[in-house]
């Protein structure tokens, strides 16, 4: 246990920000609820945002908290285990413990008890230990397992649950949320069973951060310094369970999932630190809790859950297309320009090697020379000239002194700026061919395909490594001048 | 009179009164039909589902269709058929896609890409549908769990003015035909491809065409079934088959085989248990499933309890 503690893994100070939350939570609970109904849909939409933004309406407020409350639980439990690749547990779980409701209610006979809470936390861990088992004992794989409990979990809570509904007491309706949820039908006990189980999240992911972290990414390592493994997995979905429990009055048992799943992938687009993760996916649950019960408070008839689900989907859309480092649409940006970039450096060699073929007497390339060597055709090699001009590379002359890109022979010569980065990108891929057989032993028509790739990346540090441990040589294995940094700086090698 | 919530058993009841009267038998025995049909033609596709490991895209697309059924009726402004069947199976593909889209090209795990797809597509259903759909007698309950109780209500087709049956039974008869034609035809490719991609590609077949065509298959047969039992139960129907028989038997065209006689317990044996304790028919089939995989778990000889030791022993010998 020890080694653990004397390791300074990570801070913990992410859970400050959290204080105000708390507090916000406690207050908004203190306040006496006065307001009156949600009544009159009549209203403009101003004065309607303006009753929800004032929170002076007590349902409103019930739903606010509501909303909040489930998706902090919702977002720090979706880290925990979309981190761990399981994501598809919530799923499973939130399908699961329904005959645990059903016990619950039979046991009770009513629908707001803490039986239905302790019959569906069992439910719940009876089909992860039945996965567990079946995963141990069979080779039946994860998904199918998954499956298996799922449908077969629900299937029984679904002939429960239409049997108690045949039965006379069923009638009082009110057990069917736990299949779709109803977020205005939330009780205040409701409210104070969510914020318990919210305060034993936060706890858990305060006090045994470091536990869940070690577990969650190397369980072998866990095990042995001696971490209780089974014990913290065991927790974790004993908390799941409650998230998943206390969240399934609000949204139902399908977009349970969304909310443990979609805030959780979208904090892991954002960011590979656990303690960011968890906060940005507490975040995301609770923004897209609160937004997606305004927009639906500012529509008539719209219902709560499927509005905040979609709202977290919009946050991870605009997440994957545009984050600037993971975003999709950034990412094809920087891989065309850097495309872009190859091309220009390889023309630029091959205008280097026409010039040395030609032992340097000549400042001027012919294009249709360039364009043999590059082995592309000759509207090709235009374009590419033209894109060395365009970033000041090289310059282009015809003979007949026309500087129009025709399909007259063009005469192409590089400015300094082009030269220095020719000489750049042969020293890279000759200096890399060069210590690939002399350092790595591999035989000298075996490099350059290697050299033609590692040439655009490697940086000015790294030459200047690879140019000691070769003792600044002056020619590759092919028997090539290699242009030194001087020859650079001069100009010509002359 | 309060109801206990397990009845007794009466055998008369349970497995007479239902075939009593003519009008009885062809009602009941219009709801057991269509309890084997799903089962089989679940059941087939399942089996390929499962060895691909795709299980829980079967749980994904039976989401997914949603937004395509409530999409196709505020288009259409009516529950003709063509449009809704066809607006789900593009659903359920579209939502495939876009979980393999994401799965190849975010660094999401690919259990978070699908469970985030297909949950966004069901809320986005669930909304379109409390849009507009308030008078598409779209039941949210009915969607989840199914009535196949009410199949035997549903308007009959005819054809040349022979009445020929109830048209989810005739669709979904039509589908199986056509799941059990296309698993012949395709068998091969369809087994190869599913077990050895490496080899499949060697052989040329064209693997993204396959996987395609089982996707199509799989959201044809959804499609069809959830009707009757419910967008959560096709699931089972897909995995639970094969599952079963695969602690029997390891040859592929032996575990296909085995879904008819699974079949036929699942349908049969759901509905005596829904007749006995009065529930949901289709939530019961999938308990008599439930209890059949467990039962093989423990007696099977491809694993489970009983047979562990010489399991292991395999194992080990393998490495």
């Amino acid at each position: 246990m020890n080694a653990i503690y004397s390791n300074p893994i990570p801070s913990r100070g992410w859970c400050i920000p959290l204080v105000p939350f708390a507090l916000g939570c406690i207050a908004l609970f203190a306040l006496p609820a006065h307001g009156e109904q949600i009544g009159g849909t009549n209203d403009g939409l101003l004065e309607r945002s303006l009753r929800f933004l004032s929170l002076s309406d007590g349902s409103v407020r019930m739903v606010v908290m509501g909303t909040l409350l489930m998706g902090f639980g919702c977002g720090i439990m979706g880290g925990h285990i979309v981190t761990r690749r399981l994501s598809l547990f919530g799923d499973t779980l939130s399908h699961a413990v329904l005959p645990g409701v059903a016990v619950g209610f039979l046991w009770s006979q009513s629908k707001d008890s803490w039986a239905i809470l302790i019959g569906a936390t069992l439910a719940g861990f009876l089909g992860v230990a039945l996965i567990s088992m079946i995963r141990k004992t069979t080779r039946i794989r994860q998904d199918s397992a998954l499956g298996l409990v799922l449908s077969g979990f629900y299937a029984l809570g679904i002939c429960m649950l239409t049997r108690i509904q045949k039965m006379e007491f069923g009638n009082q309706s009110g057990i069917d949320k736990y299949l779709f949820g109803q977020v205005v039908g939330l009780s205040e006990s409701d409210l104070w069973t969510m914020l318990l189980s919210c305060a034993l999240i936060l706890l858990l992911s305060v006090f045994l951060y470091k536990e869940m972290l070690v577990t969650g990414f190397d369980s072998d390592f866990a095990r042995s310094i001696g971490l209780p493994v089974e014990l913290l997995q065991y927790l974790l979905w004993l908390l799941l369970a409650f998230s998943v429990i206390t969240s399934l009055q609000v949204v139902g048992v399908v977009l349970v999932s969304a909310l443990l799943v979609i805030p959780a992938a979208t904090a892991s687009l954002m960011t590979e630190k656990m303690d960011r993760l968890l906060f940005c996916s507490a975040l995301l649950g609770c923004a897209a809790g609160v937004i997606g019960s305004f927009i639906s408070f500012l529509g008539s008839h719209l219902p709560t859950g499927p509005l905040i689900v979609l709202v977290s989907a919009a946050f991870f859309l605009v997440t994957l297309l545009f984050h600037p480092r993971t975003g999709l649409l950034p990412q094809w940006l920087s891989s065309r320009g850097s495309d872009r970039r190859i091309l220009r450096e390889n023309t630029l060699k091959a205008a280097y090697q026409e010039l040395e073929a030609m032992d340097f007497k000549q400042e001027i390339v012919p294009v249709s020379q360039l364009a043999r060597r590059r082995r592309i055709s000759m509207p090709q090699a235009y374009r590419e000239v033209e894109s060395l001009v365009t970033k000041k590379f090289a310059t282009i002359h015809s003979p007949a002194g026309d500087a129009s890109l025709s399909l007259q022979p063009v005469l192409l010569s590089l400015t300094p700026k082009g030269w220095e980065t020719a000489c750049r990108i042969v020293r890279n891929h000759r200096l890399w061919e060069l210590y690939l057989t002399n350092e790595a032993r591999y035989a000298p028509d075996h490099v350059h395909e290697d050299a033609e790739k590692i040439e655009h990346v490697l940086g000015e540090e790294t030459v200047r490594r690879i140019e000691r441990i070769l003792s600044n040589p002056r020619r590759d294995p092919h028997g090539k001048l290699i242009p030194s940094q001087q020859d650079i700086d001069r100009g010509f090698v002359a | 009179m309060k109801e206990p919530f397990i009845r007794d058993f009466d055998p008369i009841d349970t497995f007479v009164t239902p075939w009593a009267t003519a009008a009885d038998a062809a009602w009941n025995g219009q709801i057991v039909l269509m309890g084997f049909l799903v089962c089989l033609s679940c059941g087939l596709v399942g089996a390929f589902i499962v060895v691909r490991r795709l299980a829980l895209m079967g749980d994904a697309i039976s989401h997914g269709i949603l937004p395509g059924l409530a999409l196709a009726f505020i288009v259409m402004q009516s529950r003709a058929l063509l449009p809704m069947f066809f607006g789900a199976c593009l659903a359920g593909l579209l939502c495939s896609a876009c979980i393999e889209w994401l799965q190849r090209k975010s660094i999401l795990k690919p259990d978070a890409a699908l469970g985030l797809t297909f949950t966004s597509f069901f809320a986005l259903g669930v909304l379109l549908i409390s849009l507009h759909g308030s008078n598409a007698h779209i039941d949210p309950d009915c969607l989840l769990y199914g009535e196949i109780g009410l199949i035997p209500l549903a308007e009959n087709l005819s054809i040349a003015g022979f009445d020929i049956g109830s048209r989810p039974l005739i669709s979904m008869l039509a589908i199986t035909i056509l799941v059990i034609l296309a698993l012949t035809i395709f068998y091969r490719q369809l087994l190869v491809s599913s077990f050895d991609l490496t080899l499949a590609k060697t052989l040329g077949l064209r693997i993204n065409l396959i996987h395609f065509g089982l996707m199509l298959l799989l959201a044809l047969t959804i499609v069809s079934a959830f009707e009757a039992v419910g967008v959560i139960l096709v699931v089972s129907m897909l995995i639970f088959p094969s599952v079963t028989a695969a602690f029997f038997f390891t040859r592929m065209p032996v575990i296909l085989l085995c879904s008819i006689p699974l079949s036929v317990i699942y349908s049969c044996g759901g509905f005596f248990l829904a007749r006995w304790l009065d529930c949901s028919i289709a939530g019961a089939m999938v308990v008599v499933a439930f209890l059949c995989f467990v039962c093989a778990w423990v007696i099977g000889s491809q694993g489970g309890p009983l047979q562990r030791a010489p399991h292991l022993r395999r194992v080990v010998a393998e490495s």
